[in-house]
């Protein structure tokens, strides 16, 4: 490690890395724009100027750009030397003539990385007096808003739109002082990364509209570390909240999952939390259908007698609740009776996660993707079903210019050197799915087939490396076919650390367990080969551990008389089969949070808190346990569905008491206390902040109601209070509400908080893995192959169960749609923007026709979206025309108004 | 030593003297309410939101107001208008336990929230001590005529567009192809 | 002197401190009032002069309140306390030569005695108050008291010496001959003045107060009457202090013809309480180590070199 000297302090820093790096890694403030910790160094503000001298003899020195200085033993700088003082003063000076007066206007201030530049370098009067430049905004869809007067041309935007998240309609257009970043024309921002944008800009330029229309400053958002719900990745959050309403999802930096970088679902899709739909009264079904609204103690009373006089008492857990709820539902019905929620084929598929996880393939984090230098997608469609791991293997694919980089000596860091030398030089991608992806662009090979012919390669990969170990003759087959096997088998082997991607979206087992024998196949000659398997929602894994073996359909089937169903839509999972099964139903309790189809069906309704409002356990598809904390109390009857639950019961438990139970039945889940403090955790006697130390209002907030200020609300929970209390900078990150050091307001304090910049943060607790990769994996023996022809298509907008009940998502969900090939088209006398109706179900939706090509014989496409659930479970369908029929325009609602 | 003592005890000695001489200078305080002292126009007494010259709301609910308030007596929510300005969706101080400190005034970057030199506000019911934005908003601009915050900044509303603020160049035609 | 003069004079001091004390608390505020360029209390009756009874209605009509953490028996038991040893403390004073409760010939060491009694009054109370303000100021007083005490009784020996008694009407009789002390015993005066002003725990030697940082000190867990007592005894204690001075320094009785001794007896001592008033208004408080070093590094020797000096003039010269 070389030593280097600044200001006449020796430091030892970490060798290959540049300088701004080495000095933020070491406390050293140093202003920077350009310069980003997962994007490396470009050299474009110019705000990061030190003086570096020759030798210590030397007086003058001259300046540098900290951040494309490499460290180099012996070298010496002064970052508080007056010539760099003033230099960098010059420099924001200048970036600031154009900057308009806008700051109390503007979404950003208060945690704005310029406004903290400005400070830190001293900056006060703009000496200019000349005109300011100025633009015109553009439209940029329902999420994000422009204003492009605020740039300061550092060129974060575009390198993190294009290079990093591979988008291509945000880009730099003009020349000098008219640099404009923007789109061609206005329009949505198609890239499902870009709402990080927002967080990346150091500035103002790109806000976020979703908070902006219910606007809270940052230091008066009570906030908590939660855990994003989306999907199974389990993306570390921050969810902040005003006024009893949630106000925005920003990303909490976790540097084996998510690092900087939340996609779009995540940031904009908790919506639900406020939506109209919500319950928040305990309602009980009367004679006219209708919901009456009753007491939290008539509800709970009401449903023991329910209880009391069943003798058949079902539970149906839930994937997307918390591993405390489902077991509180699991001790209530006890354990026979209680199924994880998921259906036999869903099951299945998590069965095998779970396998492949406990073995003792190589699983590797979400961060660890990014260092696999060969990636064979099978099936899943990774954008849209576990969006923030397209990013990671984007990453992936760079690693090719890493190795070219090295090969120059070129550094790691020298972000538009390395992308410049390696042109469109990737590493290997193969994309094996049947619809068009969007990985495509990236990808070495792109094939398009059905699930059924995607394990048939599979099954094609494994024979041939097992042959080639064996020296056995590969089996016959079409040239062609084994042209395609042997250029991936080649592909992979050449890799150092080949990865293979699936997940649950391909919606057969088979494939998956294919995939794994392909993988502990491929391990047999690549000791560094690894295999991720993409879950279906954020506590998958967790239910499916608890059911003991329970299906959907096996508890079912045994006609109980009381069903109670926790956080769950059973409409998304029976899909057509669920009218009928509904008309079987005779009592059905729902603990759930929003109105849909099941909680409209149900006898009794309790209002149970979201995600945000509760604090839960959730197993994430790596295997990892992660506790989301709540963000605030919801108002009225709305409580944790394991307070509801526990309450059936009689019995009171805080969340740990409940873990705990689940450890004593579970040995694997001990390690779930692990991801967080208990509520027992005190620093310095006191709890966790859930509020910033500025927070304001506090004497006024409710004194429309009454003067007499409230008591905060008591947190029984969790170690963390709704109080303002406490010192954020000490807490755990597990149970740390926001990042925020002196001087460093915007999301950019978070290099405060790492060991050194990229590394882990400073408290985290110890990654607490549910599974030991103890066992050996034993082959799956070969199944049927199955091939649907009606495919579903998961959309990053609208597949989940719970993000197209937010507002501005909901404007970016698909309209219904069918996706057939042209000859199929033909055949059923159709055209494109066709109207058709499924005539296997009861109340079909229209779905415009899109005739795709890129299509793999016999496969029809529609969207996986709530609106089309009875086409869930179909293996094949049979469509009718709809005379007459216009498809509706696809506008945005946010179109209308802007 | 004893030269610092007894100039110690002398300046005590002095002091004395001085308060002594105080037996025979006039109150400066005065006999509220039978007399009323004069107030100055910058006095920090009342709080209450000015207009800008055209008759618009000056408060854009940029909440630093709020957040420069010590004993946090300030709420507001802020929220947009058709014209694109931003503006208090509520606006709410609580007079019983606001301190006159003025650090909203000093705070405000739009001269929205200003004090007045009026201080008799009292209730017999505390609840009567919250003022709401109906209870604050003026129809005049207060102590700084002709401010108007749009007229500055960089946002554009309905009747102002980009690039006629203060200081501004015409917006810039991306499309030009001049250098 | 007769047994009705003597059962007048017995009442009549004691109605005397007690209306002297409350007339005080309206009184000082507003001297301080003058002083500070305010008005002072002037809505209760002429001047404000109501406000004395107003201030005693209120306290007698407060509730007698004793805090549950308290001990309650020394609680009650701490207020009376110094009002006892101060009043006991007037019986030794001499209005006039003929005028006075007892002339004991110890009555100098009576009244030392007397005054050292009220340290029992605020550090019990402080300490059965069992509340940390109350204790430090309480502590604080115990030590304040104990180490004043030292040099206020040393201070007086240079008077003993001179007029060669400790009975007061001597002292007051031996000034007549040898002038007021205050001229020869000039460091024994400034000795007793600073000591007597800690010894009543006045400003600016209030710290077992100290309401910026304690509280109320000692009595920060009194209300009502009680409270009332502390503060009765402070004032006595203030008027004892004065009067002690009047007698010791200043003559006593003495003063031209034109006017009877005990007016001259009332004016000084009137005068001195207004100068502790005055010291209040202008001298801000030390700190308690300043308070404890002064003390023992300034006041004790400076009272031992005018025990000596004092010793040698009247030996030799």
């Amino acid at each position: 490690m070389p030593i280097i000297t600044v200001d006449g302090y020796e430091l030892e820093v970490k060798a290959g890395t540049n300088l701004l790096d080495a000095l933020l890694s070491r406390n050293i403030d140093v202003p920077y724009f350009c310069w980003h910790p997962a994007m490396g160094s470009i050299g474009a503000c110019r705000q990061c100027a030190v003086v570096q001298y020759a030798n210590k003899d030397d007086d003058r020195g001259r300046i540098v750009m900290s951040c494309m200085t490499a460290v180099t033993e012996g070298a010496i700088f002064s970052v508080d030397t007056n010539n760099a003082v003033t230099f960098r003063e010059s420099v924001i000076e200048n970036l600031m003539l154009n900057h308009p007066h806008d700051c109390p206007v503007c979404e950003e201030g208060g945690e704005c990385h310029l406004q903290d530049m400005t400070v830190m370098v001293g900056h006060r009067n703009r000496q200019y007096t000349g005109r300011k430049t100025t633009f015109r905004n553009q439209y940029l869809g329902p999420f994000i808003g422009h204003e492009m007067n605020r740039c300061i041309t550092c060129y974060r935007c575009t390198r993190f739109y294009q290079d990093y998240a591979g988008g291509h309609d945000l880009n730099a257009f003009g020349s000098r002082d008219r640099v404009f970043f923007g789109r061609a024309e206005s329009g949505v921002l198609e890239n499902e990364f870009a709402g990080n944008l927002i967080e990346v800009c150091p500035t103002g330029v790109f806000t976020d509209k979703t908070l902006s229309k219910n606007y809270t400053r940052k230091w008066d958002l009570q906030s908590a570390p939660t855990v994003c719900t989306g999907c199974s990745l389990g993306c570390n959050t921050y969810t902040s909240e005003r006024y009893g309403e949630l106000r925005r999802v920003h990303n909490r930096y976790n540097q084996e999952v998510n690092g900087y970088f939340l996609c779009d679902r995540g940031r904009f899709g908790s919506g639900y939390v406020d939506s109209p739909k919500r319950i928040r009264q305990a309602g009980m079904l009367n004679a006219a259908g209708l919901y009456d609204v009753v007491s939290k103690d008539s509800a709970i009373e009401h449903v023991r007698s329910m209880l009391a006089n069943a003798s058949k008492i079902k539970g149906i857990g839930s994937p997307r609740a918390s591993l405390e709820s489902n077991q509180s539902l699991r001790d209530l019905v006890g354990e026979d009776n209680y199924c994880s929620g998921m259906t036999n084929t869903e099951r299945e598929m998590h069965a095998v996660i779970l396998d492949v996880l406990r073995s003792d393939l190589n699983s590797p984090s979400m961060s660890e993707v990014e260092n696999f230098d060969a990636v064979l997608v099978l099936g899943e469609d990774v954008t849209n079903h576990a969006p923030r791991l397209a990013l990671s293997i984007r990453q992936a694919t760079r690693n090719k210019s890493l190795k070219l980089a090295a090969e120059t000596q070129l550094s790691e860091w020298q972000d538009a050197a390395v992308r410049e030398l390696a042109q469109n030089q990737r590493s290997p991608l193969i994309v094996v799915t049947p619809m068009t992806d969007r990985l495509d662009e990236i990808a070495s090979q792109s094939l398009r087939m059905s699930f059924g012919d995607i394990t048939k390669l599979t099954q094609g990969l494994i024979d041939a490396l097992t042959s080639d170990v064996s020296g056995e003759k590969q089996r016959a087959g079409s040239s062609e076919s084994n042209e395609v096997v042997r250029g991936i088998i080649e592909t992979l082997l050449a890799a150092e650390r080949p990865l293979i991607v699936s997940g649950t979206s391909v919606g057969s087992p088979e494939l998956l367990k294919r995939a794994a024998n392909l993988a502990a196949a491929l391990k047999q000659h690549k000791k560094t080969a690894g295999i991720f398997l993409c879950a279906s929602e954020v506590n998958s894994l967790g239910v499916c551990l608890i059911d003991n073996h329970h299906s959907l359909e096996s508890i079912l089937d045994e006609a109980p008389e009381v069903v109670i169903v926790l956080e769950n839509d059973l409409s998304l999972r029976l899909g057509h089969r669920f009218d009928s099964w509904i008309a079987k139903m005779p009592r059905l309790i729902a603990v759930d949070h929003l109105d849909h189809l099941t909680t409209s069906k149900a006898d009794i309704v309790l209002p149970a808190a979201t995600d945000p409002e509760c604090e839960g356990s959730y197993i994430n598809t790596e295997g990892r346990a992660q506790r989301s904390m709540a963000v605030f109390k919801p108002a009225g009857n709305i409580a944790a569905s394991y307070h509801w639950l526990d309450a059936l019961r009689d019995v009171t438990r805080v969340p740990s008491e409940i873990r705990a139970a689940l450890a004593n039945q579970f040995s694997e889940l001990q390690v779930l206390d692990d991801a967080a403090p208990d509520e027992k955790f005190r620093d310095a006697g006191g709890k966790q902040p859930r509020m910033t130390h500025r927070s304001s209002g506090r004497t006024a907030m409710y004194a429309d109601i009454s003067v007499h200020e409230p008591k905060q609300p008591i947190d029984e929970d969790s170690a963390m209070a709704f109080s303002m209390e406490g010192n954020q900078n000490r807490s755990p990150s597990a149970l740390r509400a926001y990042t925020w050091t002196p001087g460093w307001n915007s999301n950019q304090s978070i290099h405060k908080f790492q060991i050194e910049v990229n590394g882990s943060d400073v408290a985290a607790n110890p990654p607490s893995f549910v599974f030991s990769d103890s066992e050996s994996f034993c082959h799956y023996p070969r199944g049927n192959i199955s091939n649907n022809v009606l495919i579903p298509q998961f959309h990053i907008f609208g597949s989940d169960e719970l993000s197209a009940f937010s507002d501005e998502l909901s404007q970016r969900v698909p309209l219904p749609y069918l996706r057939i090939r042209s000859e199929d088209a033909q055949r059923l006398g159709l055209t494109k923007d066709d109207g058709v109706m499924c005539d296997q179900v009861k109340k079909s939706t229209p779905l415009r026709i899109i005739i795709d090509d890129d299509l793999p014989v016999d496969c029809m496409v529609y969207p996986k979206i709530a609106e089309l659930f009875e086409l869930n479970g179909l293996d094949n369908a049979s469509f009718v025309r709809i005379d007459g029929w216009h498809s509706p325009p696809a506008i945005i609602t946010s179109d209308r108004t802007n | 030593m004893l030269l610092d003592m007894l100039s110690a005890i002398w300046s005590q000695l002095l002091t004395l003297a001085e308060v002594l001489k105080h037996t025979f200078t006039k109150a400066d305080t005065v006999q509220y309410p039978e007399e009323m002292p004069y107030l100055a126009p910058r006095y920090r007494g009342r709080i209450v939101l000015t207009r800008d010259p055209d008759g618009h709301e000056r408060c854009v609910a940029c909440n630093l107001c709020a957040v420069a308030c010590p004993v946090d007596c300030i709420a507001l929510q802020k929220t947009e208008d058709e014209d694109g300005r931003w503006y208090p969706e509520f606006f709410r101080i609580n007079f019983s336990r606001c301190i006159m400190c003025g650090m909203c005034e000093e705070a405000c970057p739009t001269y929205s929230i200003q004090l007045t030199p009026d201080f008799e506000m009292c209730e017999y019911d505390r609840q009567n001590m919250v003022y709401e934005k109906e209870h604050l908003l003026i129809s005049g601009q207060g102590k700084y005529p002709g401010y108007s915050f749009y007229n500055v900044a960089g946002k554009s509303i309905a009747g102002k567009d980009k690039g006629e603020a203060l200081n501004e160049s015409p917006p810039v035609d991306v499309r030009s192809l001049l250098p | 002197m007769s047994d009705l003069v003597l059962y007048l004079l017995v009442f009549g001091t004691l109605g005397g401190a007690f209306a002297g004390a409350a007339i005080l608390v309206w009184f000082e505020r507003r001297l301080l009032g003058i002083w500070q360029d305010r008005l002072g209390p002037n809505r209760v009756g002429p001047l404000g002069i109501g406000l004395a009874l107003a201030d005693i209605i209120k306290l007698f009509a407060k509730e007698d309140w004793v805090p549950p953490f308290a001990d309650r028996f020394v609680f009650i038991f701490a207020p009376t306390a110094i009002v006892m040893a101060m009043l006991l403390g007037f019986t030794v004073v001499p209005y006039t030569s003929e005028l006075h409760i007892a002339d004991l010939n110890i009555a100098l060491l009576f009244f030392l005695g007397m005054t050292s009694l009220a340290v029992y009054s605020v550090l019990l109370g402080g300490l059965a108050s069992n509340n940390k303000y109350a204790l430090l100021g309480g502590l604080r007083s115990a030590a304040q008291m104990v180490s004043y005490e030292v040099f206020m009784g040393l201070s007086l020996m240079g008077v003993v010496m001179l007029s060669g008694s400790f009975s007061l009407v001597d002292i007051v009789n031996a000034q007549a001959e040898r002038g007021w002390f205050v001229i020869s015993q000039f460091f024994g005066f400034v000795v007793f003045l600073i000591a007597g002003i800690a010894e009543s725990h006045r400003l600016p030697f209030d710290l077992p107060e100290a309401e910026h940082e304690l509280v109320a000190g000692f009595h920060t867990e009194y209300s009502g009457m009680k409270f009332g007592m502390f503060m009765l005894g402070e004032y006595l204690g203030l008027i004892l202090i004065s009067s002690m001075i009047t007698t010791l320094f200043f003559g006593g009785w003495l003063g031209p013809g034109f006017l009877p001794p005990i007016f001259w007896f009332f004016f000084k001592t009137f005068i001195l309480i207004c100068f502790f008033i005055l010291l209040r208004a202008g001298i801000p408080r030390p700190r308690y180590d300043q308070l404890m070093s002064f003390g023992w590094k300034v006041m004790l020797p400076l009272t031992l070199i005018n025990l000596l000096v004092t010793g040698a003039v009247e030996l030799w010269l």
